[in-house]
Protein backbone atom coordinates (compact mmCIF):
# COMPACT_ATOMS: atom_id res chain seq x y z
CA UNK A 1 0.00 0.00 0.00
CA UNK A 2 2.85 2.12 0.90
CA UNK A 3 4.48 1.75 -2.26
CA UNK A 4 1.62 2.68 -4.19
CA UNK A 5 0.88 6.01 -2.30
CA UNK A 6 4.30 7.17 -3.49
CA UNK A 7 4.10 6.19 -6.77
CA UNK A 8 0.22 8.21 -6.95
CA UNK A 9 2.87 10.81 -5.04
CA UNK A 10 5.38 11.61 -7.75
CA UNK A 11 2.85 11.16 -10.40
CA UNK A 12 0.57 13.48 -9.12
CA UNK A 13 3.74 16.35 -8.40
CA UNK A 14 5.15 15.73 -12.01
CA UNK A 15 1.12 16.24 -13.25
CA UNK A 16 1.15 19.51 -11.17
CA UNK A 17 4.37 20.39 -12.34
CA UNK A 18 3.39 19.89 -16.12
CA UNK A 19 0.03 21.71 -15.70
CA UNK A 20 2.02 24.75 -14.29
CA UNK A 21 4.56 24.91 -17.06
CA UNK A 22 2.00 25.01 -19.55
CA UNK A 23 0.12 27.37 -17.92
CA UNK A 24 2.89 29.23 -17.62
CA UNK A 25 3.27 29.61 -20.90
CA UNK A 26 -0.54 30.51 -21.40
CA UNK A 27 -0.09 33.42 -19.08
CA UNK A 28 3.16 34.52 -20.47
CA UNK A 29 1.57 34.34 -23.82
CA UNK A 30 -1.05 36.96 -22.88
CA UNK A 31 1.44 39.14 -21.08
CA UNK A 32 4.48 39.26 -23.05
CA UNK A 33 3.12 41.06 -26.33
CA UNK A 34 2.08 44.02 -24.75
CA UNK A 35 5.09 44.23 -23.01
CA UNK A 36 6.97 44.24 -26.33
CA UNK A 37 4.83 47.18 -27.18
CA UNK A 38 5.12 48.86 -23.96
CA UNK A 39 8.97 48.68 -24.63
CA UNK A 40 9.06 50.05 -28.22
CA UNK A 41 7.11 53.05 -26.98
CA UNK A 42 10.02 53.33 -24.56
CA UNK A 43 13.01 52.74 -27.34
CA UNK A 44 14.79 56.09 -27.69
CA UNK A 45 16.27 56.32 -31.91
CA UNK A 46 19.45 55.81 -30.86
CA UNK A 47 19.13 52.15 -29.52
CA UNK A 48 17.24 51.49 -32.92
CA UNK A 49 20.37 52.91 -34.93
CA UNK A 50 22.52 50.91 -32.43
CA UNK A 51 20.30 47.39 -33.00
CA UNK A 52 19.67 47.87 -36.55
CA UNK A 53 15.99 47.49 -35.16
CA UNK A 54 14.04 47.35 -31.99
CA UNK A 55 14.58 44.74 -29.32
CA UNK A 56 13.11 43.25 -26.14
CA UNK A 57 14.85 45.26 -23.80
CA UNK A 58 16.34 48.80 -24.59
CA UNK A 59 19.45 49.46 -22.74
CA UNK A 60 18.62 53.09 -22.55
CA UNK A 61 14.43 54.70 -22.20
CA UNK A 62 12.14 57.60 -23.33
CA UNK A 63 9.50 59.24 -22.65
CA UNK A 64 9.88 61.20 -25.56
CA UNK A 65 7.00 59.40 -27.77
CA UNK A 66 4.03 60.03 -24.61
CA UNK A 67 5.44 63.42 -24.61
CA UNK A 68 5.17 64.15 -28.28
CA UNK A 69 1.58 62.55 -28.35
CA UNK A 70 -0.02 64.18 -25.21
CA UNK A 71 1.09 67.74 -26.26
CA UNK A 72 1.33 67.86 -30.69
CA UNK A 73 -1.52 65.36 -31.39
CA UNK A 74 -5.48 65.37 -31.06
CA UNK A 75 -4.91 61.93 -28.75
CA UNK A 76 -5.61 64.29 -25.60
CA UNK A 77 -9.19 65.44 -27.95
CA UNK A 78 -9.77 62.05 -28.36
CA UNK A 79 -9.32 60.80 -24.63
CA UNK A 80 -11.61 63.92 -23.46
CA UNK A 81 -14.48 62.73 -26.49
CA UNK A 82 -13.95 58.65 -25.05
CA UNK A 83 -13.96 59.53 -21.91
CA UNK A 84 -17.68 61.61 -22.86
CA UNK A 85 -18.84 58.67 -24.71
CA UNK A 86 -17.93 56.47 -21.87
CA UNK A 87 -19.62 57.71 -19.07
CA UNK A 88 -22.52 59.56 -20.03
CA UNK A 89 -23.14 56.67 -22.12
CA UNK A 90 -23.27 54.01 -19.87
CA UNK A 91 -24.90 56.19 -17.56
CA UNK A 92 -27.65 56.55 -20.02
CA UNK A 93 -27.23 52.82 -21.22
CA UNK A 94 -27.79 51.56 -17.74
CA UNK A 95 -30.95 54.04 -16.66
CA UNK A 96 -32.34 52.45 -19.88
CA UNK A 97 -32.16 48.90 -19.63
CA UNK A 98 -33.06 49.06 -16.18
CA UNK A 99 -36.26 51.28 -16.89
CA UNK A 100 -37.06 48.62 -19.43
CA UNK A 101 -36.22 45.56 -17.36
CA UNK A 102 -37.94 46.06 -14.50
CA UNK A 103 -41.77 46.55 -16.23
CA UNK A 104 -41.10 43.55 -18.59
CA UNK A 105 -40.07 41.42 -15.35
CA UNK A 106 -43.43 42.04 -13.46
CA UNK A 107 -45.94 39.08 -14.78
CA UNK A 108 -48.84 41.20 -14.51
CA UNK A 109 -47.45 43.71 -17.58
CA UNK A 110 -49.95 43.71 -20.67
CA UNK A 111 -48.77 42.62 -23.61
CA UNK A 112 -45.34 41.09 -21.83
CA UNK A 113 -44.84 38.49 -24.26
CA UNK A 114 -45.50 41.00 -26.44
CA UNK A 115 -42.64 43.03 -26.00
CA UNK A 116 -39.93 40.51 -24.75
CA UNK A 117 -40.66 38.97 -28.24
CA UNK A 118 -40.09 42.06 -29.95
CA UNK A 119 -36.53 42.54 -28.32
CA UNK A 120 -35.41 39.49 -29.24
CA UNK A 121 -36.31 39.37 -32.92
CA UNK A 122 -33.90 42.29 -33.08
CA UNK A 123 -31.45 39.80 -31.79
CA UNK A 124 -32.05 37.76 -34.78
CA UNK A 125 -32.53 40.07 -37.45
CA UNK A 126 -31.77 43.59 -38.26
CA UNK A 127 -32.26 45.92 -41.13
CA UNK A 128 -28.56 46.80 -41.61
CA UNK A 129 -25.86 49.26 -41.21
CA UNK A 130 -27.19 51.45 -44.66
CA UNK A 131 -30.90 51.56 -43.39
CA UNK A 132 -29.48 52.18 -39.48
CA UNK A 133 -27.28 54.99 -41.13
CA UNK A 134 -29.89 56.40 -42.85
CA UNK A 135 -31.79 56.78 -39.59
CA UNK A 136 -29.00 58.24 -38.09
CA UNK A 137 -28.28 60.92 -40.83
CA UNK A 138 -32.07 61.92 -40.81
CA UNK A 139 -32.36 62.43 -36.98
CA UNK A 140 -29.44 65.04 -37.88
CA UNK A 141 -27.14 62.93 -35.30
CA UNK A 142 -24.36 62.75 -38.07
CA UNK A 143 -20.88 64.24 -36.87
CA UNK A 144 -22.24 64.18 -33.23
CA UNK A 145 -21.03 63.09 -29.90
CA UNK A 146 -24.69 61.45 -29.79
CA UNK A 147 -24.36 59.35 -33.13
CA UNK A 148 -21.85 56.85 -31.16
CA UNK A 149 -24.16 57.08 -27.75
CA UNK A 150 -27.86 56.88 -29.04
CA UNK A 151 -27.85 54.16 -31.81
CA UNK A 152 -26.32 51.30 -29.72
CA UNK A 153 -28.03 53.05 -26.21
CA UNK A 154 -29.53 49.14 -25.01
CA UNK A 155 -28.18 46.01 -25.96
CA UNK A 156 -31.33 43.75 -26.24
CA UNK A 157 -29.40 41.26 -24.08
CA UNK A 158 -28.57 42.90 -21.43
CA UNK A 159 -32.04 43.84 -21.53
CA UNK A 160 -33.04 40.20 -21.03
CA UNK A 161 -30.72 39.26 -18.29
CA UNK A 162 -31.38 42.18 -16.07
CA UNK A 163 -34.97 41.63 -16.59
CA UNK A 164 -33.98 37.62 -15.64
CA UNK A 165 -32.25 38.96 -12.30
CA UNK A 166 -35.06 41.29 -11.25
CA UNK A 167 -37.98 38.35 -11.83
CA UNK A 168 -35.77 36.48 -8.87
CA UNK A 169 -36.97 39.31 -6.74
CA UNK A 170 -39.65 38.28 -4.49
CA UNK A 171 -42.95 39.59 -5.37
CA UNK A 172 -44.04 40.26 -1.56
CA UNK A 173 -41.18 43.20 -1.44
CA UNK A 174 -43.53 44.86 -4.59
CA UNK A 175 -46.83 44.45 -2.92
CA UNK A 176 -46.49 45.92 0.78
CA UNK A 177 -44.31 48.42 -1.11
CA UNK A 178 -47.33 49.09 -3.52
CA UNK A 179 -49.45 49.16 -0.31
CA UNK A 180 -48.01 51.66 1.19
CA UNK A 181 -48.32 53.49 -1.77
CA UNK A 182 -45.06 53.93 -3.13
CA UNK A 183 -45.57 54.36 -7.28
CA UNK A 184 -43.53 51.95 -9.71
CA UNK A 185 -40.27 54.70 -10.31
CA UNK A 186 -39.91 54.76 -6.48
CA UNK A 187 -40.08 51.04 -6.16
CA UNK A 188 -37.80 50.83 -8.52
CA UNK A 189 -35.20 53.31 -7.35
CA UNK A 190 -35.21 52.48 -3.89
CA UNK A 191 -36.52 48.98 -3.63
CA UNK A 192 -35.29 47.02 -7.04
CA UNK A 193 -32.19 48.76 -7.91
CA UNK A 194 -30.26 48.57 -4.22
CA UNK A 195 -31.49 45.45 -4.33
CA UNK A 196 -29.58 44.29 -7.49
CA UNK A 197 -25.74 46.17 -7.53
CA UNK A 198 -23.84 43.24 -8.44
CA UNK A 199 -26.21 42.47 -11.81
CA UNK A 200 -26.05 46.32 -12.46
CA UNK A 201 -22.36 47.10 -11.87
CA UNK A 202 -21.85 43.90 -14.14
CA UNK A 203 -23.56 45.19 -17.15
CA UNK A 204 -22.45 49.05 -16.61
CA UNK A 205 -19.07 47.19 -16.98
CA UNK A 206 -19.79 45.59 -20.05
CA UNK A 207 -21.38 48.86 -21.17
CA UNK A 208 -18.08 51.06 -20.60
CA UNK A 209 -15.94 48.81 -21.99
CA UNK A 210 -18.19 48.81 -25.14
CA UNK A 211 -17.83 52.40 -25.31
CA UNK A 212 -13.91 52.53 -24.06
CA UNK A 213 -13.56 50.56 -27.28
CA UNK A 214 -16.01 52.42 -29.86
CA UNK A 215 -15.12 52.21 -33.28
CA UNK A 216 -17.76 51.43 -35.34
CA UNK A 217 -20.36 54.17 -34.93
CA UNK A 218 -17.69 56.35 -34.93
CA UNK A 219 -15.99 55.25 -38.79
CA UNK A 220 -20.03 55.27 -39.30
CA UNK A 221 -21.16 58.81 -38.79
CA UNK A 222 -18.67 60.54 -37.52
CA UNK A 223 -16.34 62.80 -40.09
CA UNK A 224 -15.24 65.61 -37.88
CA UNK A 225 -11.73 64.91 -36.44
CA UNK A 226 -12.79 66.78 -33.59
CA UNK A 227 -15.04 64.10 -32.18
CA UNK A 228 -12.97 61.08 -32.97
CA UNK A 229 -12.83 58.81 -30.14
CA UNK A 230 -9.17 57.34 -29.26
CA UNK A 231 -9.91 54.25 -30.89
CA UNK A 232 -10.20 55.77 -34.45
CA UNK A 233 -7.19 58.39 -33.76
CA UNK A 234 -5.08 55.65 -32.57
CA UNK A 235 -6.00 53.47 -35.91
CA UNK A 236 -4.76 56.57 -37.55
CA UNK A 237 -1.39 56.77 -36.03
CA UNK A 238 -1.15 52.74 -36.71
CA UNK A 239 -1.61 53.06 -40.31
CA UNK A 240 0.79 55.79 -40.64
CA UNK A 241 3.21 55.17 -43.13
CA UNK A 242 7.16 55.56 -41.90
CA UNK A 243 8.51 59.08 -41.92
CA UNK A 244 11.80 59.54 -44.05
CA UNK A 245 14.91 59.38 -41.20
CA UNK A 246 16.54 62.63 -41.29
CA UNK A 247 18.45 64.70 -38.71
CA UNK A 248 17.85 60.96 -36.62
CA UNK A 249 18.89 61.98 -33.46
CA UNK A 250 16.40 64.31 -32.42
CA UNK A 251 13.29 62.06 -33.95
CA UNK A 252 11.12 59.69 -32.40
CA UNK A 253 10.07 56.75 -34.61
CA UNK A 254 7.45 55.74 -35.85
CA UNK A 255 7.13 53.02 -34.18
CA UNK A 256 7.60 54.51 -31.08
CA UNK A 257 5.04 56.74 -31.38
CA UNK A 258 2.43 53.96 -32.68
CA UNK A 259 2.98 51.56 -29.48
CA UNK A 260 2.94 54.43 -26.89
CA UNK A 261 -0.44 55.08 -28.17
CA UNK A 262 -1.40 51.18 -27.99
CA UNK A 263 -0.02 51.73 -24.69
CA UNK A 264 -2.20 55.27 -23.97
CA UNK A 265 -5.36 53.77 -25.22
CA UNK A 266 -4.77 50.49 -23.21
CA UNK A 267 -4.05 52.05 -20.07
CA UNK A 268 -7.24 52.10 -18.61
CA UNK A 269 -8.15 48.79 -19.45
CA UNK A 270 -5.18 47.10 -18.08
CA UNK A 271 -5.21 49.29 -15.03
CA UNK A 272 -8.84 48.79 -14.00
CA UNK A 273 -9.48 45.27 -15.12
CA UNK A 274 -7.58 43.40 -12.62
CA UNK A 275 -10.06 44.78 -9.70
CA UNK A 276 -13.24 43.98 -11.22
CA UNK A 277 -12.03 40.44 -13.17
CA UNK A 278 -14.57 39.25 -10.71
CA UNK A 279 -17.61 41.15 -11.51
CA UNK A 280 -16.81 40.64 -15.99
CA UNK A 281 -16.30 36.49 -15.11
CA UNK A 282 -19.80 36.73 -13.78
CA UNK A 283 -21.21 38.79 -16.16
CA UNK A 284 -19.89 36.27 -18.58
CA UNK A 285 -21.78 33.33 -16.64
CA UNK A 286 -24.89 35.71 -16.09
CA UNK A 287 -25.39 36.00 -19.72
CA UNK A 288 -24.68 31.83 -20.48
CA UNK A 289 -27.23 30.88 -18.34
CA UNK A 290 -29.46 32.94 -20.89
CA UNK A 291 -27.40 31.95 -24.28
CA UNK B 1 -41.34 53.17 -17.60
CA UNK B 2 -40.99 51.42 -20.76
CA UNK B 3 -41.17 54.46 -23.24
CA UNK B 4 -37.88 55.37 -23.35
CA UNK B 5 -36.97 51.80 -23.99
CA UNK B 6 -39.83 51.14 -26.89
CA UNK B 7 -38.68 54.46 -28.50
CA UNK B 8 -35.16 53.35 -28.68
CA UNK B 9 -36.29 49.97 -30.10
CA UNK B 10 -38.61 51.71 -32.49
CA UNK B 11 -36.07 54.38 -33.61
CA UNK B 12 -33.03 52.34 -33.90
CA UNK B 13 -34.16 49.02 -34.42
CA UNK B 14 -37.54 48.71 -36.06
CA UNK B 15 -37.04 51.84 -38.60
CA UNK B 16 -33.87 50.32 -39.97
CA UNK B 17 -35.81 47.31 -40.15
CA UNK B 18 -38.76 49.68 -42.42
CA UNK B 19 -35.83 51.00 -44.47
CA UNK B 20 -34.37 47.83 -45.87
CA UNK B 21 -36.95 48.95 -48.55
CA UNK B 22 -34.08 50.43 -50.52
CA UNK B 23 -33.01 46.92 -51.06
CA UNK B 24 -35.76 47.14 -54.05
CA UNK B 25 -35.47 50.18 -54.57
CA UNK B 26 -33.32 53.00 -56.76
CA UNK B 27 -33.17 55.11 -53.99
CA UNK B 28 -31.43 58.80 -54.52
CA UNK B 29 -30.70 61.23 -51.28
CA UNK B 30 -33.07 63.74 -53.33
CA UNK B 31 -36.10 61.46 -52.97
CA UNK B 32 -35.69 59.93 -49.52
CA UNK B 33 -36.75 56.40 -49.10
CA UNK B 34 -40.60 56.78 -49.96
CA UNK B 35 -39.61 59.03 -52.97
CA UNK B 36 -36.92 56.62 -54.36
CA UNK B 37 -39.01 54.62 -57.00
CA UNK B 38 -38.92 51.47 -57.13
CA UNK B 39 -36.02 48.59 -58.71
CA UNK B 40 -36.86 47.48 -62.24
CA UNK B 41 -37.25 44.14 -61.87
CA UNK B 42 -37.68 44.27 -58.09
CA UNK B 43 -34.24 41.98 -57.47
CA UNK B 44 -32.07 43.95 -59.74
CA UNK B 45 -29.97 44.77 -57.19
CA UNK B 46 -30.09 41.37 -55.90
CA UNK B 47 -28.91 39.79 -59.26
CA UNK B 48 -26.41 42.40 -59.81
CA UNK B 49 -24.88 41.03 -56.83
CA UNK B 50 -25.09 37.28 -57.36
CA UNK B 51 -24.19 37.78 -61.03
CA UNK B 52 -20.88 39.98 -59.82
CA UNK B 53 -17.44 38.67 -59.68
CA UNK B 54 -17.72 39.89 -56.08
CA UNK B 55 -20.27 37.36 -54.93
CA UNK B 56 -18.37 34.36 -54.95
CA UNK B 57 -15.55 35.77 -53.32
CA UNK B 58 -17.04 37.22 -50.65
CA UNK B 59 -19.27 34.53 -49.91
CA UNK B 60 -16.05 32.32 -49.85
CA UNK B 61 -14.11 34.41 -47.51
CA UNK B 62 -16.74 34.61 -44.87
CA UNK B 63 -17.27 31.46 -44.78
CA UNK B 64 -13.79 30.31 -44.63
CA UNK B 65 -12.52 32.31 -42.19
CA UNK B 66 -15.48 31.25 -40.04
CA UNK B 67 -14.89 27.87 -40.29
CA UNK B 68 -11.30 28.60 -39.51
CA UNK B 69 -12.11 30.44 -36.54
CA UNK B 70 -14.53 27.84 -35.28
CA UNK B 71 -12.33 24.76 -36.26
CA UNK B 72 -8.96 25.96 -34.96
CA UNK B 73 -10.29 27.97 -32.14
CA UNK B 74 -12.71 25.75 -30.16
CA UNK B 75 -10.05 23.57 -28.81
CA UNK B 76 -7.80 25.98 -27.38
CA UNK B 77 -10.26 27.64 -24.58
CA UNK B 78 -10.99 23.63 -23.59
CA UNK B 79 -7.43 22.87 -23.09
CA UNK B 80 -7.16 25.96 -21.23
CA UNK B 81 -10.32 24.46 -19.07
CA UNK B 82 -8.77 21.45 -18.54
CA UNK B 83 -5.82 22.97 -17.16
CA UNK B 84 -7.26 25.81 -14.87
CA UNK B 85 -9.83 22.90 -13.70
CA UNK B 86 -6.28 20.48 -12.50
CA UNK B 87 -4.06 23.63 -11.08
CA UNK B 88 -4.21 23.10 -7.62
CA UNK B 89 -1.98 26.07 -6.32
CA UNK B 90 -5.01 28.65 -6.16
CA UNK B 91 -3.18 31.78 -6.25
CA UNK B 92 -1.52 30.73 -9.59
CA UNK B 93 -4.61 29.64 -10.67
CA UNK B 94 -6.19 33.28 -10.31
CA UNK B 95 -3.00 35.16 -11.95
CA UNK B 96 -3.09 32.96 -15.05
CA UNK B 97 -6.79 33.48 -15.58
CA UNK B 98 -6.32 37.35 -14.42
CA UNK B 99 -3.80 37.53 -17.63
CA UNK B 100 -5.26 35.89 -19.99
CA UNK B 101 -8.67 36.96 -19.80
CA UNK B 102 -7.43 40.39 -20.31
CA UNK B 103 -6.82 40.35 -23.77
CA UNK B 104 -10.87 39.81 -24.83
CA UNK B 105 -11.50 43.31 -23.00
CA UNK B 106 -8.79 45.23 -25.36
CA UNK B 107 -10.11 46.64 -28.67
CA UNK B 108 -8.75 45.03 -32.19
CA UNK B 109 -7.36 48.53 -32.97
CA UNK B 110 -5.38 47.21 -29.92
CA UNK B 111 -4.43 44.30 -30.76
CA UNK B 112 -3.89 45.46 -34.27
CA UNK B 113 -1.18 47.71 -32.56
CA UNK B 114 0.54 44.06 -31.31
CA UNK B 115 0.33 42.57 -34.48
CA UNK B 116 2.07 45.66 -35.80
CA UNK B 117 4.61 45.58 -33.27
CA UNK B 118 5.36 41.64 -33.52
CA UNK B 119 5.06 40.96 -37.56
CA UNK B 120 5.23 44.42 -39.76
CA UNK B 121 7.82 43.72 -42.53
CA UNK B 122 9.96 46.86 -41.44
CA UNK B 123 10.32 46.72 -37.92
CA UNK B 124 8.65 43.95 -36.49
CA UNK B 125 9.83 41.51 -33.74
CA UNK B 126 9.41 38.28 -35.20
CA UNK B 127 11.11 40.05 -38.51
CA UNK B 128 13.96 41.17 -36.69
CA UNK B 129 14.72 37.69 -35.46
CA UNK B 130 14.51 36.01 -39.03
CA UNK B 131 17.04 38.40 -40.75
CA UNK B 132 19.62 38.35 -37.41
CA UNK B 133 19.26 34.47 -38.48
CA UNK B 134 20.12 34.91 -41.79
CA UNK B 135 16.23 34.72 -43.41
CA UNK B 136 14.22 36.96 -45.48
CA UNK B 137 11.74 38.97 -44.10
CA UNK B 138 8.14 37.64 -44.22
CA UNK B 139 5.21 40.41 -45.66
CA UNK B 140 3.02 38.73 -42.96
CA UNK B 141 0.46 41.53 -42.58
CA UNK B 142 -0.04 42.16 -46.70
CA UNK B 143 0.35 38.95 -48.24
CA UNK B 144 -2.69 36.66 -49.16
CA UNK B 145 -0.90 33.69 -47.60
CA UNK B 146 -0.91 34.62 -44.11
CA UNK B 147 -3.36 36.76 -43.81
CA UNK B 148 -6.46 34.12 -42.58
CA UNK B 149 -3.68 32.82 -40.15
CA UNK B 150 -3.18 36.14 -38.78
CA UNK B 151 -7.23 36.61 -38.34
CA UNK B 152 -7.41 33.22 -36.71
CA UNK B 153 -4.24 33.68 -34.60
CA UNK B 154 -5.49 37.10 -33.66
CA UNK B 155 -8.82 36.12 -32.61
CA UNK B 156 -7.12 32.33 -30.64
CA UNK B 157 -5.12 35.03 -28.24
CA UNK B 158 -7.86 37.00 -27.74
CA UNK B 159 -10.22 34.62 -26.46
CA UNK B 160 -7.98 31.75 -25.20
CA UNK B 161 -9.27 32.69 -21.65
CA UNK B 162 -12.30 34.56 -21.88
CA UNK B 163 -13.72 31.44 -23.86
CA UNK B 164 -12.36 29.11 -21.09
CA UNK B 165 -14.64 30.34 -18.34
CA UNK B 166 -17.85 28.80 -19.68
CA UNK B 167 -16.22 25.22 -19.74
CA UNK B 168 -14.62 25.83 -16.23
CA UNK B 169 -17.91 26.70 -15.00
CA UNK B 170 -19.31 23.46 -16.12
CA UNK B 171 -16.48 21.86 -14.96
CA UNK B 172 -17.57 23.33 -11.59
CA UNK B 173 -20.86 21.79 -12.01
CA UNK B 174 -19.21 17.91 -12.54
CA UNK B 175 -20.38 15.79 -9.10
CA UNK B 176 -17.45 15.34 -7.32
CA UNK B 177 -17.93 11.68 -6.00
CA UNK B 178 -17.59 10.48 -9.18
CA UNK B 179 -13.47 11.64 -8.99
CA UNK B 180 -13.56 9.99 -5.79
CA UNK B 181 -14.87 7.19 -6.59
CA UNK B 182 -12.12 6.76 -9.62
CA UNK B 183 -9.36 7.78 -7.28
CA UNK B 184 -9.97 4.89 -5.20
CA UNK B 185 -9.86 2.88 -8.41
CA UNK B 186 -6.57 3.88 -8.77
CA UNK B 187 -7.67 5.99 -12.06
CA UNK B 188 -4.50 8.28 -13.18
CA UNK B 189 -5.13 11.77 -13.56
CA UNK B 190 -5.85 11.55 -17.32
CA UNK B 191 -8.01 9.09 -17.13
CA UNK B 192 -9.92 10.82 -14.95
CA UNK B 193 -10.02 13.82 -17.84
CA UNK B 194 -10.77 11.50 -20.33
CA UNK B 195 -13.45 9.48 -18.70
CA UNK B 196 -15.14 12.32 -16.27
CA UNK B 197 -13.73 16.02 -16.85
CA UNK B 198 -14.47 15.52 -20.66
CA UNK B 199 -17.83 13.86 -20.78
CA UNK B 200 -19.26 16.29 -18.17
CA UNK B 201 -18.55 19.73 -20.36
CA UNK B 202 -19.03 17.59 -24.11
CA UNK B 203 -23.06 18.83 -23.95
CA UNK B 204 -21.46 22.75 -23.43
CA UNK B 205 -19.18 21.97 -26.09
CA UNK B 206 -22.13 20.83 -28.40
CA UNK B 207 -23.97 23.62 -27.85
CA UNK B 208 -21.50 26.22 -27.62
CA UNK B 209 -20.68 24.80 -31.67
CA UNK B 210 -24.10 24.81 -32.64
CA UNK B 211 -24.45 28.54 -31.65
CA UNK B 212 -21.40 29.33 -33.19
CA UNK B 213 -22.77 27.51 -36.69
CA UNK B 214 -25.93 29.70 -36.38
CA UNK B 215 -23.58 33.09 -36.89
CA UNK B 216 -21.69 31.35 -39.72
CA UNK B 217 -22.07 34.35 -41.44
CA UNK B 218 -20.04 36.97 -39.05
CA UNK B 219 -16.80 36.62 -39.60
CA UNK B 220 -15.54 39.74 -37.76
CA UNK B 221 -15.95 42.80 -39.08
CA UNK B 222 -14.40 44.66 -37.22
CA UNK B 223 -11.55 42.89 -36.94
CA UNK B 224 -10.86 42.60 -40.39
CA UNK B 225 -11.55 46.06 -41.36
CA UNK B 226 -9.27 47.31 -38.81
CA UNK B 227 -6.67 44.18 -40.27
CA UNK B 228 -7.00 44.25 -44.20
CA UNK B 229 -5.45 46.55 -46.45
CA UNK B 230 -5.97 46.29 -50.24
CA UNK B 231 -3.56 43.83 -50.55
CA UNK B 232 -4.99 41.26 -48.98
CA UNK B 233 -8.78 41.99 -50.17
CA UNK B 234 -8.40 38.55 -52.16
CA UNK B 235 -8.39 36.75 -49.27
CA UNK B 236 -9.97 38.72 -46.54
CA UNK B 237 -12.74 40.65 -47.83
CA UNK B 238 -16.56 39.21 -46.21
CA UNK B 239 -19.76 40.36 -46.65
CA UNK B 240 -19.89 42.85 -44.24
CA UNK B 241 -16.58 44.54 -45.24
CA UNK B 242 -17.90 44.92 -48.93
CA UNK B 243 -21.35 46.44 -47.82
CA UNK B 244 -19.83 48.82 -45.84
CA UNK B 245 -17.05 50.33 -48.65
CA UNK B 246 -20.06 49.98 -51.06
CA UNK B 247 -22.99 51.86 -49.22
CA UNK B 248 -20.45 54.63 -46.73
CA UNK B 249 -17.91 54.96 -49.07
CA UNK B 250 -18.68 54.63 -52.52
CA UNK B 251 -22.35 55.33 -51.94
CA UNK B 252 -24.45 52.95 -53.45
CA UNK B 253 -26.94 52.68 -50.65
CA UNK B 254 -29.81 50.00 -52.69
CA UNK B 255 -26.85 47.59 -53.68
CA UNK B 256 -25.64 47.57 -50.24
CA UNK B 257 -28.43 47.14 -48.27
CA UNK B 258 -29.67 44.44 -50.75
CA UNK B 259 -26.46 42.22 -49.81
CA UNK B 260 -27.19 43.46 -46.28
CA UNK B 261 -30.50 41.83 -46.71
CA UNK B 262 -29.16 38.89 -48.06
CA UNK B 263 -26.97 38.40 -45.40
CA UNK B 264 -29.13 39.24 -42.41
CA UNK B 265 -31.84 36.86 -44.04
CA UNK B 266 -29.67 33.82 -44.41
CA UNK B 267 -28.40 34.86 -40.80
CA UNK B 268 -31.74 34.71 -39.84
CA UNK B 269 -32.29 30.93 -40.35
CA UNK B 270 -29.03 29.80 -39.96
CA UNK B 271 -29.97 31.38 -36.55
CA UNK B 272 -33.37 29.82 -35.97
CA UNK B 273 -32.25 26.46 -37.12
CA UNK B 274 -29.07 26.01 -34.66
CA UNK B 275 -31.35 26.89 -31.45
CA UNK B 276 -33.44 24.81 -32.95
CA UNK B 277 -31.18 22.08 -33.03
CA UNK B 278 -29.38 23.41 -29.72
CA UNK B 279 -32.98 23.31 -28.02
CA UNK B 280 -33.66 19.92 -28.94
CA UNK B 281 -29.89 19.12 -27.69
CA UNK B 282 -30.63 20.27 -24.15
CA UNK B 283 -31.69 23.56 -23.12
CA UNK B 284 -32.43 26.28 -25.80
CA UNK B 285 -31.70 29.52 -25.40
CA UNK B 286 -34.48 31.19 -25.27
Amino acid sequence: MGGRHMVRGTEERVFQIVVAAVLSLCGLAALFPLLYVLSVSLTPFSEVLRNGGFILIPRSITFDAYRKLLTESNVPQAFGVTAFITVVGTLLNLAVTSLMAYPLSRKQLPGRNLFLMLIVFTLLFSGGIIPTYLVVKSLGLLDSVWSMILPNMVWSFNVLIMKSFYETLPEELFESARMDGAKEFRILARIVLPLSVPVTLTIGLFYAVGHWNEFFQAIMYVTDRELFPLQVIVREILIQTQQPLENAENMTPTETLQMASVILASLPIIVVYPFLQKHFTKGMLLGSVKG
Amino acid sequence: MLLPGALYFIVFRYFPMYGVVIAFKDYSFNDGILGSYWADPWNKHFLTFIHSPYFGQLLTNTLLISVYKLLFGMLPPILMALLLNECRIRWFKSLVQTLTYMPHFLSWVIIYGIVLALLSQNSGLVNHWIEEAGGQSIPFLTSTTYFRSLLVSSEIWQNLGWGAIIYLAAMAGIDPTLYEAARVDGASRLRMIWHITLPGIRSVIVMLLILRLGHMLDAGFEQIYIMYNIQVYPVADILDTWVFRTGLQQLNFSLASAVGLFKAAIGLVLVLVSNRIAKRWGEGIW
